[in-house]
Parts: C-alpha cells; sequence; structure tokens
C-alpha cells in the first residue's frame, strides 16, 4: 500500500458542547489508500471527531488540512466540495422519501431547472447494483419500509454515489447480517484499494484487523496514538481503548 | 462504482420484470395495509357524502346551480387550504392564514377602492402584504426558533387587529367591480371546453413521453393500459365536471344567463398546478419533503433548513392573500370577520382531511383540493338541509377529529409494520 502524503490530517482539535469538553485536542491522520481504523469506547468522543470533519459540528479550534493544505470546513457543503462523504451512525435518512432521494439528499440532479428523476434512479440503481444489494426490490420504495440493514446499505451507497477522496462510515455494520457485514468490508477494502482515504469507526476488533491498515485510538476525548494495524496485536489495542495507555514501542 | 458480483443475474431479471396492471395493483394494497393510505379516505368521503347528500336533496343539492355556486363557496378556503400545506409539510402550523387572507385583501380593497389604486397594483400589494406577513412569521421561526404555533397565534391576534383597522368604522370595504366578478363570473362554454381538452391532452401525451422515457432508460414505467385507464379516468370526470357546469343554471335565465366553468375554478385548478409542479419537480421541492421528514438529515446533506422554512412560511402567506382575494370577490368586499370564524379552520381541516400529515413530511396540493371539496360539500350540503350553523360545525369538527385520527393511526400502523 502506497502511504504518501496525508489526505486528511487534524492537528489539535477542540469540540465542546457548552460545559462538555468532548475532544480535547485530538489528531488524526488518514492517508489515500488506506483503510484507518478509529477504535473508542462508548462517549469516546469518534462521533462527534467524525462530525467535525463533515462541518456539521464545526471544530472549535484546532488545524484541519486536505490534500497538504488547510482548509476551512464550516458547514456540510464544505466537506462534500472537498470530496469527504460520510455515513453516519444514526444514517441520516429521511424516512418519508425513497430511496433514490435519499441517495441524492440535497444533491438532486437537474435538467433544465428541473429535478431529473430518470438520470438519478439509473444512477441510484447502477450504484445498488455494484454494492450487489440484492434484497431492494425498488429503488422507489419510501425508506421507512426497508430493514435496519437495508437502509445502512441506503446510507453507504449514498456515500460511495459521489466521486469522493475520503470516505467516512460510522459504525456502518452495526445493524447487518454475516453475510452484509462481509460485503460492506469487501467494500471498504475496495475504496481503500482505488485509492481512497477511508476512516471505519467499529467496536468490532475482528473486523478492524480484518480490514483496517492503520488504527487509531481514542480514549475520553484524547488521542492514545495511531499505529500500524500490522504491528500490533488485538491485546494492546484492547489496553488502549480500556486505560488510554499504549505498550511501549506502539506509538505512531 | 463497479464492482463484479456473483449470482445476482436471476435476482436482477426478476426485479425488472416489467410491472403489470396486476402487481401495481397488489403494491397499492400492500401500501394502503401498510399504513399509506393517502387521500383514498378523503375520496370515499367524498363520494359517501355526494350519494349522501343528492338522495336527501334530490331536488337542491345535486341542480347544476348549486355546483357552480359551491365551487365559488369554497375557492377561497380551499386555495387557503393550498398554502398551508407548504407549513404542514416541515411539521409547522400557520394559525393566522385566515386573518393574513383577511389583512392582504382589506389592503388591496383600500387602495384599490379609497385610493383609487389601478386595481393591478392593488393586487400585486396585496400579495406583497402576504409575502410580508410570511416573511416576518419565517424569519421568527426559523432564526429565532420559537414555535410556528406561538408566532401564528400571536399573529391570529394581531393581524384582525390591523385588519380591524384598515376596514375602518364603517365595518366593511367594498371590493370593488373587477374582483367581484373574480369569484361570481364564468368563462364562455365553449372556452371552457378547449381549457377542459387541453388539460386532459397536456396531461396523456406528457405521461405518456414520460412513460416512454422511462422504458428507453430501462426503468420500470407504468404499463400501457393503466395509462389508458388513468387518461380515461380523467378525460370523463373533466368531461362530466364541464358538461354540468355548461348547462344553463341559472334560477331565471332571461334575466341574467349562468353557464360556463367558474373564474373560480380556473384561478383553483390553475394554482393548483403551479404550486404541484413547485413541490413535485423542482429542487426546491425536493427540500421541502426532506426538511419535512427530517430536518438534522437535511442539514447534514447540506440543505439550508432555515431557508426552506422561510420560504414555505412566505409561499404559504402569498397564497394565503390569494385567497384572500376570492373571500373578498365572493362577499364583495372586506368585512370584519374576512378570513375569521371557521375560515382557518376549514383550511386546515381541508388540507388534513384531503391526506396531509400534521407530524410533516406527507402532504400534496391535490390533497387541499379534495379535502378543499369535502369541507365544501358538507358546509352546503348541511345548508341545504337546513341545518343550523351549530349542527354544521358539530360535524365539521367530527370529520377533522377522523382525518386526523387516520392521520395518526395510519403513522401508528406504519410504526408498528416497521416503517418508523
Ligand atoms: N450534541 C451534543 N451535545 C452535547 N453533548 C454531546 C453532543 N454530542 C456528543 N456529546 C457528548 O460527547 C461525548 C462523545 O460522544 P460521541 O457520540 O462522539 O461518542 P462515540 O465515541 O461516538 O460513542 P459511541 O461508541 O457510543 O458511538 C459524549 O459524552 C456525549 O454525551
Ligand atoms: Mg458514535
Amino acid at each position: 500500500m502506497s502511504s504518501g502524503e496525508p489526505l486528511l490530517e487534524l492537528r489539535g482539535v477542540h469540540k465542546s458542547f457548552g460545559a462538555v469538553h468532548v475532544l480535547q485536542g485530538v489528531d488524526l491522520t488518514v492517508r489515500p489508500g488506506r483503510v484507518t481504523a478509529l477504535v473508542g469506547d462508548n462517549g469516546a468522543g469518534k462521533s462527534t471527531l467524525i462530525k467535525g470533519i463533515a462541518g456539521i459540528h464545526p471544530f472549535d479550534e484546532g488545524d484541519y488540512a486536505f490534500e497538504g493544505g488547510p482548509v476551512h470546513v464550516k458547514g456540510p457543503r464544505d466537506a462534500s466540495a472537498l470530496g469527504i462523504e460520510v455515513v453516519y451512525q444514526d444514517l441520516a435518512l429521511c424516512d418519508n422519501l425513497d430511496v433514490v432521494h435519499n441517495m441524492f439528499l440535497g444533491r438532486e440532479l437537474t435538467k433544465s431547472g428541473l429535478v431529473d428523476e430518470d438520470t438519478m434512479e439509473s444512477r441510484a440503481r447502477e450504484t445498488l447494483d455494484g454494492l450487489s444489494v440484492r434484497t431492494l426490490q425498488s429503488v422507489r420504495t419510501h425508506v421507512a419500509a426497508l430493514s435496519g440493514g437495508q437502509r445502512q446499505t441506503v446510507a453507504i451507497a449514498r456515500a460511495v454515489l459521489w466521486n469522493s477522496k475520503l470516505v467516512i462510515l460510522d459504525e456502518p455494520t452495526a445493524a447487518l447480517g454475516v453475510a452484509q457485514t462481509e460485503q460492506v468490508l469487501k467494500l471498504v477494502r475496495r475504496l481503500a484499494d482505488r485509492g481512497l482515504g477511508v476512516v471505519l469507526i467499529s467496536h468490532n476488533l475482528n473486523e478492524v484487523f480484518q480490514v483496517a491498515d492503520d488504527i487509531a485510538v481514542l480514549y475520553l476525548g484524547q488521542m492514545v496514538g495511531q499505529v500500524d494495524a500490522a504491528t500490533t496485536t488485538r491485546e494492546r489495542v484492547i489496553t488502549a481503548i480500556t486505560t488510554g495507555h499504549v505498550n511501549e514501542g506502539d506509538a505512531a | 462504482m463497479s464492482v463484479a458480483t456473483d449470482n445476482t443475474h436471476d435476482v436482477h431479471e426478476g426485479r425488472r420484470r416489467p410491472a403489470t396492471v396486476l402487481s401495481l395493483w397488489k403494491e397499492y394494497v400492500a401500501k394502503l395495509r401498510g399504513g399509506d393510505v393517502g387521500s383514498l379516505p378523503a375520496i370515499l368521503g367524498l363520494v359517501a357524502l355526494v350519494i349522501g347528500f343528492s338522495s336527501a336533496r334530490p331536488e337542491t343539492f345535486t341542480k347544476a346551480f348549486n355546483f357552480g355556486n359551491l365551487i365559488q363557496q369554497s375557492a377561497g378556503v380551499t386555495i387557503i387550504a393550498m398554502g398551508l400545506v407548504f407549513v404542514l409539510l416541515l411539521g409547522e402550523i400557520d394559525l393566522a392564514a385566515g386573518y393574513t387572507a383577511g389583512t392582504s385583501a382589506a389592503v388591496m380593497c383600500v387602495l384599490a377602492v379609497e385610493h383609487d389604486w389601478p386595481i393591478g397594483l392593488a393586487i400585486l400589494a396585496c400579495l406583497a402584504t402576504g409575502a410580508l406577513i410570511g416573511t416576518c412569521i419565517g424569519l421568527i421561526v426559523s432564526r429565532l426558533g420559537v414555535p410556528s404555533f406561538v408566532v401564528t397565534l400571536a399573529a391570529f391576534l394581531g393581524l384582525q387587529g390591523v385588519m380591524l383597522t384598515l376596514i375602518g368604522e364603517k365595518g366593511s370595504i367594498d371590493s370593488g367591480e373587477f374582483v367581484a366578478k373574480l369569484n361570481a363570473e364564468t368563462i364562455a362554454v365553449w372556452l371552457g371546453v378547449i381549457v377542459a381538452a387541453a388539460l386532459v391532452v397536456i396531461y396523456a401525451v406528457a405521461t405518456f413521453l414520460g412513460n416512454r422515457r422511462r422504458r428507453r432508460h430501462g426503468l420500470t414505467s407504468q404499463p400501457t393500459l393503466l395509462w389508458a385507464l388513468k387518461s380515461g379516468f380523467l378525460a370523463v370526470l373533466v368531461g362530466l365536471i364541464v358538461y354540468y357546469l355548461s348547462i344553463e343554471r341559472s334560477p331565471n335565465a332571461h334575466i341574467k344567463s349562468i353557464k360556463g366553468v367558474p373564474i373560480a375554478l380556473l384561478i383553483l385548478i390553475g394554482l393548483a398546478l403551479v404550486l404541484s409542479f413547485l413541490l413535485g419537480r423542482t429542487k426546491w421541492g425536493s427540500h421541502v419533503y426532506a426538511v419535512g421528514g427530517n430536518a438534522e438529515a437535511a442539514r447534514r446533506a447540506g440543505i439550508n433548513v432555515p431557508m426552506i422554512q422561510l420560504s414555505c412560511f412566505m409561499l404559504n402567506s402569498t397564497v394565503a392573500a390569494i385567497g384572500g382575494i376570492m373571500l373578498a370577490s365572493y362577499s364583495g368586499g372586506v368585512n370584519n370577520v374576512t378570513g375569521g370564524q371557521t375560515t382557518l379552520l376549514y383550511a386546515v381541516g381541508a388540507a388534513v382531511i384531503g391526506g396531509t400529515s400534521l407530524f410533516g413530511g406527507k402532504g400534496r396540493i391535490v390533497d387541499a383540493l379534495i379535502g378543499g371539496t369535502v369541507v365544501a360539500v358538507i358546509a352546503n350540503g348541511m345548508g341545504l338541509m337546513n341545518q343550523p350553523d351549530r349542527t354544521k360545525y358539530i360535524v365539521t369538527g367530527l370529520v377533522l377529529l377522523v382525518a386526523a385520527s387516520v392521520d395518526a393511526i395510519s403513522r401508528r400502523r406504519a410504526a408498528a409494520s416497521g416503517r418508523v
């Protein structure tokens, strides 16, 4: 795997919600062509970190660099303009809309000023076929009528629909069955192999060791360390997650 | 994505099997079972009401005169209901829509009659008043986050005061000749026939071309049989309405002949088409549904949620102003109860009875049209049965309650079948 220029580089980012200091000077590096797993206990601040990257809860302070240059991400549009796509933990789907409109949410295609339903439907169909989603009867089904796993797939399909450079997935396999989980992990790997940067948040260390190239451990709003998956072990990662300390020789 | 996958071919073929009328019917039934009933209860209710009143008052209710009258009676409220759909779609409410209509119409009448403004300018000022009211409400709701219930309750009181001030001591202002005609006159019979035929042909051709295009793109499309059935049904329905409205319906035709499609119906249909187009075909319309369904998801998708809220309130109040013109036209001017009394409740009732959800995210403009007709038929039929207002109110109240319950129950049902 190439490990050239970092795609995303965060240095000392902070985020508070009122009096709660959720992120306390976090560093994170994501390289293109690599899967970076972000792990940490419940409430460690993983979702908050990626919401900061996505611009929906912008960081209070800290440096945010993308493709080598400093950028200002103050809203979701800034992030998507850079080529950052996020699959949120709560999926962020509109139940009252069909699959097509959810996949193009906020970025509907238009032809002479009007929503181009046909092209949107074809592209949604192609993307879902590419993810080998077999259980979805029609892309015109309202999302409310889908199963948890199907909803998850729609959220993922939305992220890969665009020509993105960085795809972030917040616990994408939490609601999935065995086969679907395998599919998603394969997809994560394929995205990285195509040269994209991928951030995968997961509580399942089997998954993490199966696909990740780098592992970043967050503990109570601080980055314990970012290590190469090939040179560390499950035990060390578990220790880091639970105690916030890295064993000797592990720190990146 | 170009990702090779195994053994999915048979599934594809199964999925892409062209839809037949039968399979679509099954899908529709499944949708109803799942709690998505749309405007079906309203349509069934409407049919039942019409049959009921027709057999109870065959000599008056079914008369062509009454039919024309019914459209004119209900035009104002139905138009206000169409505007309310935008606000209801966001899960918000506008309790001031009635007095927005009254106030805007009062501005128009004062300018046109007392200050001799040209009527075109006075009407523009009326629409601008509506837009201004909507802007104020929308800004307070979207920027300050005050619940729309409270903001518009305040506006309900405040605007009533403004309207009374505009009307002044006399208690009413005349609407002027042009406005009075809008909701009283009809267009020539031949013109009505041409407009109706054009509507049907445009619908049939547009849906046919749309289907053909979808088939060429390899997307599932409506079977031609279903297309023919729908177009045929529309043609029959429109034909019947226009035929009925083309009969001489004046009680004493030698003094004044009344026949042809009322101008009010043209305004209703025209407005419904424009608003449906905005909601169904533009990016903005898609965003309105998105914000109504999940505002946080919409925000994360980069949709400017406060902007959508503001624009919906503005559009709602502007459309209410158009409703106000029709109200003023029907009663020949603006008085101290224009837009008051049952106007707002009937308008909200019309939208909800038609199938617009009070929880947001679900609803169409035709819902308001259908619901408005239901409300109008109840009011009209009960009037013909010489029922006093008190009975009319109780019945309309009950119908609204039933409609809102259908809405809530269908949501519960949807949740029970795992559809949140
Ligand atoms: N919008 C918010 N307002 C206030 N506090 C918040 C908000 N979002 C998150 N927090 C707090 O920030 C902390 C970190 O939350 P976050 O969701 O980032 O954790 P997480 O690592 O994603 O956990 P999990 O594994 O359970 O998803 C929690 O203590 C939470 O209460
Ligand atoms: Mg989380």
